[in-house]
C-alpha cells in the first residue's frame, strides 16, 4: 500500500457552534467523556530587539567587507567566531583582521530539509570553516558547489569569503565560496 | 552520599500526537504507572512523596510557561518542593540525577521525577525551528538553524577522520527499529533494511530520515527512594520487589555551545585529560591514539562528544567501572541520530575513539536472538538501545531521559515481559546498566549507572 499523503496545513473555516448533547442528562454527561478534543489555532508572533553586545564589530567589519577574528592577546589563541573573553585565561580578547587568511572546509553538510525560516532556502550546504592560524571554526553557507554531487572530498577544500553587497546584519553577511 | 533506590518508573504512550489529553494528564499516565507498579493507592503515595523534579525542554511548544508547577499542581501534588530543570536534550537526564541528588543529600526520602514534552503543537518544521533556537541566536541560528545539519556535518568530519560509512550508521537504524518492534511504548516499530534507510528522503547530506528521531507527545516517570524511603512505602503498603535497583553512578559533562568553539587538543592533553584509564592502560590503545594524531585527529574537534567523555568517565569511576563494555549489560543512550550513537559508543568507552563505525555493525551493541536481517561479524556482547531508543521509540524531549531510566529499571528488575507484553527484549540476567542523556551537539551530556543491589 502506498504511504502517499496530502501534507497537512493549518488554517481553514471559522466554525460558530460546536455540537453538545441538547439536555445534559447522566447519559449525555457521561458521553461527554468519549468525544474527541477540540483544537483550536493560537497565533503568536513577537519582534526582539536583539543585542549583538561585545560581538557588534564583527558585524560591522562584516558589513564593511572585513572578516574579523578574536585573540587573546599573550596566548595567541584565535576564534574564528568571535568571543569577547577567552575561555582558557578568562582575560579580554583583542580584535583581529582575518580576511585574507588561507581558508579550507572543516566539515559540510547539504540541507534538504530545514526549520521553517529556512525551507525556502533548501538545498544549502552549511560549512564549519577553518581559517590558517586560527584555532577554531566558523559556520556559514558554502555557495557554488554543486549539492547534488556532495562527496567527503569537499573537507579540506581551499575556500574564500564573499560579502553581501547590502548587508543584512547577520553572520550570513559573509559566505564562502571555493577558491 | 547514600544509598539512592530507582523503585518504579512508567511511560506514556509516545504519539505523533495526544491531542486527547493535556500535557498534565499525560503525565499523570506515566506518573500513576509508577505508582500502581508498586502496589499503592494514589492518595497513600502523595502523602509519603517528599516532593517531585519536573522536567521539560521548551515552553515554545506549549506556549506555556511555567508547566512544571501545572503538572505538580495536577498530580495533586502541591504544596510539596518541586523544581523544574531544563537542559535541551538532557533535560529528562537532568532531571534524574536531580532527583538523585534529592534522595542521596537528605533532602528527601521519596522523590517523584517526571517529565513531558507535547511536541504536536506546532507543525514539524516550526518544531524544528524552535528547537534550532536552541544554538546561539546571534552566531549559529541564523545561518540556518537545523540541529539535523549540525549534526551532520559532525558526522561528514567523523567520516572523513575515521572512515565511518553511511551503512554502519544504517546499521544502528535497522538494529533500533527492529528492537522496537517488540517494544508497545515505541512510536515506531518497523523491519527495516540498510537500503531502506538510505533510500528514505535525504535530510541533511548524509542523514535520511531514518537516520533521524521524531518529535513526540509523551511523558515518563520515575520514583526514588532512601532507604528510609522504601521502609516508608512500605509500611504504607507498597509491594517493592528486590533485588532493589540502585543509581550507583552518576556524571555530567559539558562543551561549547557553538560546536565551532570545541578545542582541538593534542596527543598528550587527550591522554591525560579525556582517556579512560582503561585506554591509558595499554600500549596497543596508546599506539593506536598516536597514529590517530599522526592522520591529523584532534580530540573532540566536532567529530566527538567531549560532554559524553567526561560523563561517562564521571559516572564509571562513581560506579567502579573499568571495562564499561564488560561490565555493562546494556545501555541506553541518546541516539537521535544513528551517527551520534556511534559517536557515543566512543565517548563512552564501549570502543576506541574511530572505531565507532566498524562497532556500530559489528553486532556487539545488538540484541540476541533477533533476527536484525544483517551479516553481523560479531556476536552480541552489550546491547545498546534495546528499547528502539530515541529513532524508534520517540523524543519528547523533557520525558527522554527519564524514559530511559524506566526501561533500565524494568530490564534489572527483569520485569520487561510483564511491562511490553513480550520478553524479547529482556536482556537476560541484566545486573548492571547505563543511561545516557544529551543536549544538542553535546553541550550537556548526562550518564547514570544503575544496577540490581548486590551486584557487587
Amino acid at each position: 500500500m502506498s504511504d502517499a499523503r496530502r501534507e497537512e496545513t493549518l488554517g481553514g473555516f471559522v466554525v460558530h457552534g460546536v455540537p453538545f448533547p441538547v439536555e445534559t442528562d447522566p447519559d449525555a454527561l457521561a458521553f461527554l467523556k468519549r468525544m474527541t478534543p477540540i483544537q483550536i489555532e493560537q497565533q503568536y508572533s513577537i519582534t526582539y530587539l536583539h543585542s549583538y553586545g561585545q560581538d557588534s564589530p564583527w558585524f560591522a567589519g562584516a558589513s564593511n567587507k572585513k572578516l574579523l577574528a578574536s585573540r587573546e592577546p599573550d596566548s595567541g589563541y584565535t576564534y574564528a567566531t568571535p568571543r569577547g573573553h577567552d575561555m582558557y585565561t578568562g582575560r579580554e580578547t583583542e580584535w583581529i583582521d582575518v580576511t585574507d587568511r588561507k581558508a579550507t572546509v572543516h566539515a559540510f553538510t547539504v540541507c534538504y530539509f530545514g526549520s521553517e525560516e529556512f525551507l525556502p532556502d533548501t538545498p544549502f550546504v552549511l560549512a564549519l570553516i577553518e581559517y590558517e592560524g586560527v584555532n577554531t571554526l566558523f559556520l556559514t553557507r558554502l555557495i557554488g558547489l554543486d549539492h547534488t554531487q556532495a562527496s567527503l572530498e569537499w573537507i579540506g577544500r581551499e575556500v574564500q569569503p564573499r560579502f553581501l553587497r547590502n548587508s543584512k546584519l547577520k553572520p550570513t553577511d559573509v559566505y564562502f565560496v571555493p577558491a | 552520599m547514600r544509598p539512592v533506590y530507582a523503585l518504579s518508573g512508567g511511560v506514556s504512550k509516545f504519539a505523533k500526537a495526544r491531542p486527547d489529553k493535556t500535557f498534565q494528564a499525560i503525565v499523570k499516565e506515566a506518573y500513576d504507572y509508577a505508582i500502581a507498579d508498586i502496589g499503592i493507592d494514589f492518595p497513600t503515595f502523595t502523602r509519603a512523596v517528599d516532593g517531585s523534579v519536573a522536567s521539560y525542554f521548551s515552553d515554545h511548544f506549549s506556549r506555556q510557561l511555567m508547566a512544571g508547577i501545572m503538572a505538580q499542581d495536577y498530580l495533586g501534588l502541591v504544596p510539596k518542593p518541586s523544581h523544574r530543570v531544563e537542559g535541551g536534550g538532557a533535560t529528562g537526564g537532568l532531571c534524574f540525577q536531580e532527583a538523585w541528588k534529592s534522595i542521596a543529600s537528605g533532602h528527601m526520602d521519596v522523590c517523584a521525577a517526571y517529565g513531558f514534552e507535547t511536541m504536536s503543537h506546532v507543525e514539524t518544521w516550526k518544531g524544528n525551528e524552535f528547537i534550532a533556537l536552541a544554538s546561539d541566536v546571534s552566531w549559529d541560528y541564523p545561518v540556518g538553524g537545523f540541529y539535523s545539519g549540525y549534526y551532520a556535518m559532525m558526522v561528514t568530519r567523523h567520516m572523513k577522520e575515521y572512515g565511518t560509512t553511511v551503512e554502519q550508521m544504517a546499521a544502528v537504524s535497522v538494529k533500533n527499529h527492529l528492537n522496537a518492534y517488540h517494544n508497545p511504548y515505541a512510536q515506531k516499530r518497523n523491519r527495516y533494511t540498510i537500503d531502506d534507510v538510505r533510500n528514505s528522503p535525504m535530510v541533511a547530506w548524509p542523514l535520511t530520515r531514518l537516520d533521524i528521531c521524531v518529535m513526540s507527545d509523551g511523558a515518563a516517570a520515575v520514583i526514588f527512594a532512601s532507604e528510609e524511603g522504601v521502609e516508608r512505602l512500605e509500611a504504607a503498603g507498597a509491594e517493592i520487589p528486590r533485588p532493589l535497583v540502585q543509581v550507583t553512578g552518576i556524571g555530567r559533562g559539558t562543551d561549547a555551545m557553538r560546536m565551532s568553539d570545541r578545542p582541538h587538543v593534542d596527543y598528550e592533553t587527550f591522554m591525560q585529560d579525556y582517556a579512560t584509564d582503561q585506554e591509558r592502560a595499554t600500549e596497543e590503545t596508546r599506539d593506536h591514539y598516536r597514529a590517530l594524531w599522526e592522520r591529523g585527529t584532534r580530540y573532540p574537534g566536532v567529530h566527538s562528544f567531549r560532554a559524553g567523555r567526561t560523563a561517562g568517565n564521571m559516572a564509571y569511576k562513581h560506579a567502579g567501572i573499568t571495562d564499561p563494555l564488560a561490565e555493562l549489560d546494556f545501555v541506553e543512550l541518546h541516539d537521535a541520530y544513528t551517527s551520534s550513537e556511534l559517536q557515543t559508543y566512543e565517548d563512552l568507552g564501549l570502543c576506541r575513539y574511530g572505531e565507532g563505525g566498524a562497532f556500530a555493525a559489528s553486532g556487539k551493541a545488538f540484541m540476541p536472538g533477533i533476527d536484525y536481517g544483517l551479516d553481523l561479524t560479531s556476536d552480541p556482547v552489550c546491547p545498546v538501545n534495546p528499547s528502539g531508543g530515541l529513532i524508534a521509540c520517540g523524543h519528547p524531549v523533557g520525558a527522554t531521559g527519564l524514559m530511559q531510566g524506566v526501561f533500565a529499571i524494568w530490564q534489572l528488575q527483569n520485569t520487561i515481559g510483564k511491562h511490553f507484553g513480550d520478553e524479547t527484549l529482556q536482556v537476560a540476567d541484566a545486573r548492571r546498566g547505563a543511561i545516557h542523556s544529551h543536549a544538542g551537539t553535546g553541550t550537556y551530556v548526562t550518564v547514570s549507572i544503575l544496577e540490581r543491589e548486590g551486584n557487587r
